[in-house]
């Protein structure tokens, strides 16, 4: 497997642009090509978890075991996929859905408190105490309107992470003035650049 | 500039922080009252990951670009066939032969020399240095090497080390014909390795294990008391640790800036024209290396011998160690990543993660009280 694009064909390319729904444009996606081979380097197909432990910025990232678990053994087609949710052009519903399907480990369309406490758990390590860290949960869960015992699903989420004009009143206390400008569609920022050569 | 974080654990000491080099994702402190939303949001720590799974300035240290293909059209095919031809053909024959004729020549001087004038310690070092020097020039010119050194050339007085940037094996060459340096090298298996602990035993040379963590006290001694003798060769670290591809620098390792010595650093530029004179350990082993070398037009390098650099007062090693290499990576226009070279062979600490959820934790503490 080379690392030229000559091994990916106008039809190929087309095809993964598809697939994404053109999320991505077609120098990107010869772009992300490139590094999915880099990574790849036995050649045999899909990205195992040596091979992306091996990128020192992914490994000291708190969520690396649970973003590996939802790219490992992906093919080039699926690892665009994956990754469409950070591009520019993705919408607010697929950011949101991508960070729902982060939090709903087993794949049942609805989060719960459980679910939640461990992403908790991943991002602040030993630093909160375990009870801490569930009555914290427990306490901005009640404030939102929901109780322990609640599951929570994608439309819930998209509520939540996009600020509409029913919150702006809550919102205006916390955020700075310029920011309240944008506000209009969303200020949930996930975005990466595709280095195009 | 950087603070010295005084841990328990050996490796960190070698490190900067890296938190002042790298990209936060979340550029504003949030501040407010906690919500169920700000909990959910995990949009900085993804886009973080997932920018490092697109691109990450790790990998591309080590990256070795083929080169663009010239000979894509009618004309230009046959001239690079009848380049094939001569260069494997005509010129790599009669750079074998040199090269053999160079080792006839220095081992039949090398083993008298070192056996016979066992009595007269001087001389043989100097006649063995000489040797050295020449054994190293047949081997550049089996190449075709085209070095242009610039600035003084090294002087042999105690208390200087050298340091260079690394980009191969061929590193220790280059300068190596020049002055006939002791070197600290990685031990290698098969005929290097018999070569490192025969004729380069005599120079002086330490040898060390990336594998062993205790190894690192024996040779910080090794080292200080090489630097403190008097007729010792002078001596010549790569401070990176690992081979770079000649267009980044990683982090120098502090081991030679704290032996309270004179530290002359050397910044050496390889020009791709003909070859790329990058080692990829991972793809190729030295000899293949070699080969490559040795079938190709030439290897061109640049070598510039900077001016002397002390420990400025109030100035920590790893300070040091990062200044050094602002200036060699200026000279040879290279780019600084602030990542360890031994990050090729493991992983990060999980010191770098802690920290991360560490200022995650304190931020939705500290939230939790304003209320």
């Amino acid at each position: 497997m080379g690392n030229s694009s000559s091994m990916l064909t106008q039809y190929d390319i087309e095809e993964v642009q598809e697939h994404c729904s053109n999320t991505f444009s077609q120098q990107e996606i010869v772009s992300l090509y490139q590094r999915f081979c880099q990574l790849d380097r036995n050649g045999c197909g899909f990205i195992s978890a040596e091979e992306f432990m091996t990128v020192p910025e992914f490994a000291v990232n708190p969520l690396s075991q649970r973003l590996f678990r939802m790219v490992d053994g992906l093919n080039f087609k699926e690892f665009v996929l994956f990754l469409s949710a950070f591009s520019s052009r993705a919408s607010l519903q697929q950011k949101v859905e991508f960070i729902f399907k982060v939090y709903d480990s087993d794949g049942n369309g609805k989060v719960t408190f459980n679910e939640m406490l461990d992403i908790l758990r991943d991002l602040t390590g030993q630093f909160i105490s375990e009870q801490q860290r569930e009555k914290v949960l427990t306490q901005v869960l009640e404030e939102a309107g929901y109780t322990k015992d609640s599951l929570l699903v994608q439309a819930d989420f998209m509520k939540l992470l996009s600020y509409s004009s029913e919150t702006i009143l809550d919102v205006v206390n916390t955020v700075p003035v310029l920011d309240i400008l944008i506000l209009g569609n969303s200020v949930l920022k996930m975005e990466v650049e595709v280095p195009v050569d | 500039m950087n603070k010295l974080n005084t841990s328990s654990s050996e490796l960190d000491l070698d490190r900067p922080n890296i938190e002042d080099y790298l990209p936060s994702g979340s550029i504003q402190e949030p501040h407010g009252t906690l919500r169920l939303r700000d909990l959910l949001d995990i949009s900085p720590t993804l886009t973080e990951a997932a920018g490092a799974i697109v691109d990450d300035s790790f990998t591309r240290c080590f990256k070795s670009n083929p080169p663009e293909p010239w000979n894509w059209n009618i004309y230009l095919f046959p001239l690079w066939c009848l380049g094939v031809v001569v260069r494997y053909g005509l010129l790599f024959p009669s750079r074998v032969l040199v090269l053999t004729i160079g080792w006839i020549i220095f081992l039949s001087c090398y083993f008298p020399v070192h056996f016979l004038l066992k009595g007269h310690d001087k001389l043989r070092k100097k006649l063995e240095r000489g040797l050295v020097e020449l054994i190293c020039s047949f081997f550049v010119g089996s190449w075709t090497g085209v070095v242009k050194y610039h600035g003084p050339r090294p002087s042999i007085r105690p208390k200087q080390i050298f340091v260079a940037n690394h980009t191969s094996m061929i590193d220790f060459i280059v300068l190596e014909q020049m002055t006939a340096f002791a070197v600290i090298m990685q031990k290698h298996p098969g005929w290097v390795g018999l070569l490192q602990s025969t004729i380069l035993e005599s120079l002086g040379c330490i040898w060390f294990n990336r594998s062993e963590s205790k190894d690192r006290e024996i040779v910080a001694r090794k080292l200080r008391e090489h630097v403190h003798g008097a007729d010792n060769n002078p001596l010549l670290v790569f401070p990176e640790g690992t081979c770079v591809n000649n267009h980044y620098t990683v982090m120098f390792k502090k081991g030679a800036f704290e032996l309270g010595c004179t530290v002359c650093p050397i910044a050496i530029k390889y020009n791709k024209i003909f070859v790329d004179a990058f080692w990829n350990s991972r793809k190729q082993s030295f000899t293949t290396h070699l080969l490559q070398l040795m079938t190709s037009w030439a290897v061109v390098c640049d070598v510039w011998y900077l001016e002397p650099q002390n420990l400025k007062p109030g100035e920590t090693p790893i300070e040091f160690a990062e200044r050094v290499r602002d200036i060699i990576s200026v000279r040879a226009g290279l780019k600084k990543v602030p990542w360890d070279g031994y990050l090729k062979y493991s992983r990060p600490s999980p010191k770098h993660r802690e920290r991360k959820q560490q200022s995650f934790a304190e931020s939705v503490l500290r939230r939790l009280e304003e209320r």
